[in-house]
């Protein structure tokens, strides 16, 4: 068992990212997928999270939202997620304390994963009425809104077995927005997309970027995209992040020899 | 009477009974393989005159009763000079109604088997009993052999109807005993705890076993 | 031996009402497999590994041994603990507990055919584990398995001539008691053969537009 004492319960106004990993540690059986993460990610940073395939990127999203950790913390907006305190203790935090802690926490997929029995509109208040309590009328008004907003509200009564990829997925950035999250997760949202659609949902993503105080991590392929619009890159490789900078200079002057590799294969593969 | 005082003493009746409804098991699973591959093979036979019969013997088997055709067999047959033995009409019976399910099986088999296999053995020139015993068939069984798995349970679980029109089987001995003593719930319980066995440890692993051994056999492990 | 039409329409109005009961019988049996069997499917969904080690093993139990056995116990053990149960109570319990083991299984397979990204999608908006399940969960599972609950409620009605053994007056055993009354076989039975025909013959279309009508509803289509 790890030594939880090392870690504070809660973070200092002084030091307080809206997401800190401390140590992280993810195990599959025998297979060690992250190893010792340590990442702080500011409020209103925009962090784009790159590598090949295997390099554990995708399960630093999926930690926060979906599946426990073998060691270390993780706290969002100053308050631990992944370990709850008891009697002035750091303990392995229960499901019911999970569920609440990630409530700041919003995610997109691949595969969009929208609830196929319900219409768009349907989907986007499922969250406000069923986990934040909110009045139909009120969930109505913010769901037509965000839909306005990823400019789908012709289409709110509509089922997503009738909706292109790239209106689905659009959905799905509006039913994550619903939940007002301060830490929004995408999991290669464009990847599972016909080329032509890209373009839809990463117009709408550079709207969130600019336009909200959110902070935004954000698991790509698109290097261009990722370039365009975030605040800061990280490579991950081997379960470890071997180089993180600006944009500019992470795609520009690589430092390290395997994210020189990986940006030279991606761009012969273009 | 202790529960082992009543195994001392009607324990040899249930072991008897246990060995004529393993009997008829295998007697019926024997017949019901036959008649569902016949009748599969004919359902998807493109001549009217092969898949209409079949498709008549399929809806009828499936759509009344398995007790009902058991009883007409054993009634109404011999009325019009038919005369089976017991053991033969119980047997028949359960052979004959399983045997329509399976024919679905068999044809839902070689239904997904892929359109390309079909190709490549057409392109081979193979005639088409050859191309259905060679290279569909033996594809089809591996995609049939997990719902016959449930199938033949379910024909084990259909023998004990066969007790019915008095062949002294394990449900038929179970009767006679709860019968004679008044011991519902060890008569019927000792019963249930045979059939239970005889499903779990020996029916479904002989079907894992032939699962497994067909898979290897067809180089799909 | 020759049909006779005469006693034909004679034991019709018998038979008809005894129809009646037999539809009564699936009816009631079906209703409460339907609700015992969502309790036996989410009972092997909890974290609870003992509590779903035991369910595990009670559908199986129930699911390969004998209905006609299983009615004669839950008829017969009452009694000798003082619990009188009326045929129809005890056959009522036992088809419907039989059943429930059968629907467990669909209802299982129907929750793990939903995609995995569901329950992460719930999760992502931090849905509660009931919310979860009757909110986004089992409306999905729904579709997927109408077909499997429809084929259960025709195997039911299929079954219910077991009934007769413990003296529930559906089809089969006024078929029995007419039969023993006039020493007449042959109409009794093929009546019995044909009702269960006509109604068994056109489920499998309803149940196919009932699950499209299912389909529609939820805007899966």
């Amino acid at each position: 068992m790890e030594d939880l004492s090392q870690y504070p319960l809660e973070l200092p106004e002084s030091d307080k990212p809206m997401v800190r990993f401390q140590n992280v540690t993810k195990r599959y059986g025998a297979l060690t997928v992250l190893d010792d993460l340590n990442l702080d990610i500011a409020e209103g940073e925009m962090v784009s999270i790159i590598g090949p395939s295997g390099s554990g990127k995708t399960t630093v999203l999926r930690m926060l939202m979906l599946e426990r950790i073998q060691g270390g913390v993780i706290y969002v907006d100053g308050k631990p997620l992944t370990h709850m305190q008891q009697r002035g203790r750091l303990v392995q935090a229960s499901e019911k304390y999970l569920r609440q802690a990630r409530e700041p926490v919003g995610m997109c997929f691949q595969h969009f994963n929208l609830f196929p029995h319900m219409t768009a509109l349907q989907n986007c208040m499922e969250g406000p009425v069923q986990v934040l309590g909110m009045s139909k009328k009120n969930a109505r008004e913010r769901s037509e809104e965000l839909l306005e907003l990823v400019g789908l509200i012709d289409k709110k009564d509509q089922h997503p077995s009738r909706l292109s990829g790239g209106q689905q997925q659009r959905v799905a950035i509006a039913r994550a927005l619903a939940m007002r999250p301060k830490v929004l997760l995408l999991d290669e949202v464009t990847s599972a997309l016909d080329p032509e659609v890209i373009g839809e949902v990463t117009e709408v993503i550079k709207g969130l970027v600019s336009a909200h105080n959110l902070t935004i991590m954000m698991v790509t392929h698109q290097m261009g995209f990722a370039r365009e619009i975030s605040d800061r890159v990280c490579f991950f490789f081997g379960g470890k992040i071997e180089e993180q900078g600006a944009p500019a200079d992470l795609f520009d002057n690589p430092q390290r020899e395997r994210t020189q590799q990986f940006l030279s294969a991606v761009k012969s593969a273009d | 009477m202790s529960y082992t005082e009543f195994l001392a003493e009607y324990g040899p009746r249930f072991l008897d009974g246990l060995q004529v409804t393993a009997i008829q098991f295998l007697l019926a699973a024997v017949l019901a393989v036959m008649v569902s591959l016949v009748m599969g093979l004919g359902k998807l036979s493109s001549n009217p005159a092969l898949r209409w019969p079949a498709v008549a013997y399929i809806e009828f088997f499936r759509g009344s009763s398995l007790l009902v055709q058991l009883f007409l067999l054993f009634y109404v047959l011999p009325l019009f000079g038919l005369t089976f033995d017991k053991y033969v009409t119980g047997f028949l019976a359960l052979g004959l109604n399983l045997g329509a399910y399976g024919a679905e099986l068999v044809r839902g088999g070689i239904q997904a088997v892929p359109r390309g296999q079909w190709e490549a053995a057409y392109s081979l020139s193979m005639s088409p009993a050859k191309r259905m015993w060679r290279i569909i068939l033996p594809q089809a069984l591996l995609n049939m052999l997990p719902p016959w798995g449930n199938l033949i349970i379910e024909l084990l679980k259909g023998t004990a109807l066969v007790a019915l029109i008095a062949v002294p089987d394990l449900m038929f001995e179970a009767r006679q005993i709860n019968g004679s003593t008044f011991l519902s719930a060890q008569s019927f319980g000792t019963a249930l705890i045979m059939y239970f066995v005889f499903a779990r440890f020996i029916v479904t692993p002989f079907m894992r076993w032939l699962e497994r051994f067909m898979t290897r056999k067809l180089g799909r492990a | 031996m020759e049909w006779n039409w005469e006693f034909t329409w004679e034991i019709m109005p018998r038979m008809l009402v005894a129809t009646g009961n037999t539809l009564i019988a699936a009816g009631l049996g079906y209703s409460i497999a339907i609700v015992l069997g969502l309790f036996l499917a989410l009972a092997q969904r909890t974290p609870i590994s003992l509590l779903t080690l035991i369910v595990r093993e009670f559908v199986e139990f129930i699911r390969s041994t004998p209905l006609v056995l299983q009615i004669f116990f839950v008829y017969y053990v009452g009694p000798q603990y003082g619990i009188d149960l009326s045929p129809w109570v005890a056959g009522m319990i036992a088809i419907g507990l039989h059943y429930s083991a059968y629907l467990s299984e669909v209802y299982r397979g129907g929750i793990e055919s939903v995609p995995v990204g569901q329950w992460e999608a719930c999760r992502s908006l931090s849905l509660s584990t009931s919310d979860t399940y009757f909110r986004i969960i089992i409306p999905q599972a729904l579709p997927p398995s109408v077909a499997g609950m429809g084929n259960y409620l025709v195997g039911i009605f299929k079954d219910t001539p077991m009934l007769s053994v413990i003296g529930v007056a559906e089809l089969m055993h006024a078929a029995n008691a007419i039969g023993g009354q006039h020493y007449r076989y042959l109409e009794p039975y093929t009546i019995v053969g044909v009702i269960f025909l006509l109604i068994s013959l056109p489920s499998a279309g309803v149940i196919r537009v009932f699950e499209t009508w299912v389909r529609r509803k939820l805007g899966m289509i």
